[in-house]
């Protein structure tokens, strides 16, 4: 076995899976301080990455653009928390699952009507070429922009991380997680806690709606990359920060090797199915994930 | 006694005048209750399951409306203030924090950071949280030893103590207390409700809480209002209401004249809240 190629593989798996994790961290962040599974997140990681590349091209300054885009994204926040959350208070789990179903369509919608429909390339700067001293002195070629992406997201969850175990709005929030109506009682407002997270989120959405539209374009398929961040939230577990991360590393990586080194004896195509799969055996094994809060039950 | 009570609202701290509670719109529950706690005292709220109690006391704090619940008539009023359309953080602020039935702890945080969540709503440095936890801490020794601990795994008497706790990091003049002795072994039920006392001997905590344990719960309150159907079907002191031949009979299970049968107490009951 060449060692060499290995690592390339391996490498370029890793990388990739960062960036499944990039929105897995978004549905991550909602699930822990509501336990709603937001099925919009693909649909908000679209609808920040057309917002940003539409004002770039109408001639906005890049940083400009992205606080401009950072604040859409936070008054997106607040108003989910306005018109669809609050109506909906103590309603069970499948409730808010449907309405934040109803929200995809309606951010797709919203996003293309604004904005149109047509596909948009991004630049952030950072090429998406090999490294040049890498590949001359080990014979590895790892993408620039996939290390940049790296980093970007190991700066976005230690932040996070931060922010939920040492922060009084994290502790509230992961308060909340736990049980709304004991945090109603001990005077943590529930409403601005949710406004709080769902801006978070869609911060997210948009450092991952970056990340994307700089590697395939911005277009409408940008909403299906939520897919692919399923098996990666049933492989790290639904309520972890570091489990998204994780997680999607072992996706990344195990779909990359799979493709490479099992591909070519059943045809190849593997790496379009292999994480669900994996995924499906994980849930047999260990429903909570790896990271993911055991649920307590006293007897 | 009067089956009626009238609450002296001069003196009282928590007044809570002929209040109507309606669930979902059509559920009656309560029908015309009113209470008062004076300051620095300890109300029991007496009764059946059903009676009413947990509904009071969630009408007080305002977490009825999250569970679709609505106070139609009357009013609530604390420190001579009306109080009824405040939200829960609002009241939390003003000092009237709610432990739940059930404890309700944050199950996977640790007993510390359950703690600190009670102290949200005042916004305080390092050094005072770090001084209004060892002060719980006094309180409730057990705690410390396990405040690493993920609440969710602590036994039932830990919870309620994290739950008493956590209330206490509001800084409240007043805390509501659901049955602090649910699912509790006796003598556990015993030392909450000493620390129950401590607190409002020391700290002059005031407290209203519902209580079915009757017999432990008239021990340590001042004062104890009798529930039915949601409505208040006898008050009194606590002392009083101990000696009660009624009350001996139907919640302490208690009577001189031996056994009854049930068709007899049922017609009493009916007589009673027919009365009242």
């Amino acid at each position: 076995m060449n060692w060499q190629f290995f690592l390339e593989v391996l490498a370029g798996g890793l990388l990739a899976g960062v960036m499944y994790a990039l929105v897995a961290l978004g549905f991550v962040l909602i699930y822990k301080a509501s336990g709603v599974f937001n099925f919009a997140q693909g649909a908000m990681v679209f609808f920040a990455a057309l917002t940003f590349v539409s004002l770039v091209e109408r001639g906005m300054n890049f940083w400009i653009a992205l606080l401009a885009t950072l604040a859409v994204m936070i008054g997106l926040g607040i108003a989910i928390e306005r018109a669809v959350l609050r109506p909906l208070v103590n309603q069970p789990p499948i409730t808010l699952f449907m309405a934040t179903i109803g929200l995809t369509f309606v951010l797709e919608g919203l996003s293309q009507l604004i904005w149109g429909s047509q596909p948009h390339g991004l630049e952030l700067g950072i090429p998406d070429e090999p490294m040049q001293w890498l590949s001359e002195s080990a014979n590895i070629n790892i993408s620039q922009f996939d290390l940049f992406a790296a980093l970007v997201a190991g700066i976005l969850v230690a932040v996070l991380a931060l922010f939920f175990q040492k922060t009084r709005i994290g502790r509230a929030l992961r308060a909340v997680a736990d049980d709304h109506q004991a945090a109603l009682a001990v005077g943590i407002p529930l409403r601005q806690i949710w406004a709080i997270v769902w801006a978070v989120a869609g911060f997210v959405a948009l450092v991952a709606g970056l990340m994307w539209g700089a590697r395939n374009g911005v277009q409408y398929a940008l909403t299906f990359i939520a897919l692919k961040a399923l098996p990666v939230l049933i492989l790290g577990g639904f309520e972890s920060v570091a489990g998204a991360i994780v997680g999607g590393l072992i996706i990344g990586a195990s779909e990359k090797l799979a493709e490479v080194y099992l591909g070519p004896f059943v045809g190849g195509g593997l790496e379009s199915w292999f994480p669900y799969v994996l995924a499906l055996l994980f849930l047999l094994v260990r429903p909570e994930g790896l990271f993911g809060e055991k649920h307590i039950d006293r007897v | 006694m009067s089956a009626v009570p009238k609450p002296d609202t001069q003196r009282a701290y928590l007044s809570v005048q002929n209040i109507e509670v309606i669930y979902d719109h059509v559920i009656l529950v309560l029908k015309g209750v009113s209470i008062s706690v004076e300051k620095g005292k300890i109300v029991a709220l007496l009764g059946a399951n059903g009676a009413g109690k947990s509904t009071t006391l969630k009408a007080i704090s305002n977490l009825l409306r999250a569970e679709r619940g609505e106070v139609t008539k009357g009013s609530i009023e604390f420190e001579g203030r009306r109080v009824d359309r405040l939200t829960c953080n609002e009241l939390v602020r003003l000092g009237v924090c709610q432990v739940m039935e059930g404890r309700h702890c944050f199950q996977h945080l640790t007993v510390e950071e359950n703690l600190l969540t009670g102290a949200f709503t005042r916004k305080i440095g390092r050094a005072e949280l770090r001084h209004d936890l060892d002060k719980v801490y006094s309180y409730f020794p057990r705690l410390k030893e396990r405040r690493n601990s993920q609440s969710g795994y602590t036994s039932g008497g830990e919870q309620q103590m994290t739950a008493l706790g956590r209330a206490l990091m509001a800084q409240p003049s007043m805390i509501l207390l659901d049955e602090p002795s649910m699912g509790l072994a006796p003598q556990l039920v015993e030392e909450i409700f000493e620390i129950v006392r401590d607190l409002n001997q020391k700290e002059g905590v005031s407290f209203l809480l519902a209580e079915q344990n009757t017999m432990v719960a008239l021990r340590y309150a001042d004062y104890g209002y009798i529930l039915e159907n949601g409505r208040v079907v006898m008050d009194g002191e606590a002392a009083s209401l101990r000696e009660n031949e009624d009350v001996k009979e139907f919640y302490l299970g208690l009577s001189t004249a031996g056994r009854k049968s049930f068709r007899d107490t049922k017609f009493y009951r009916r007589r009673k809240r027919w009365l009242s």
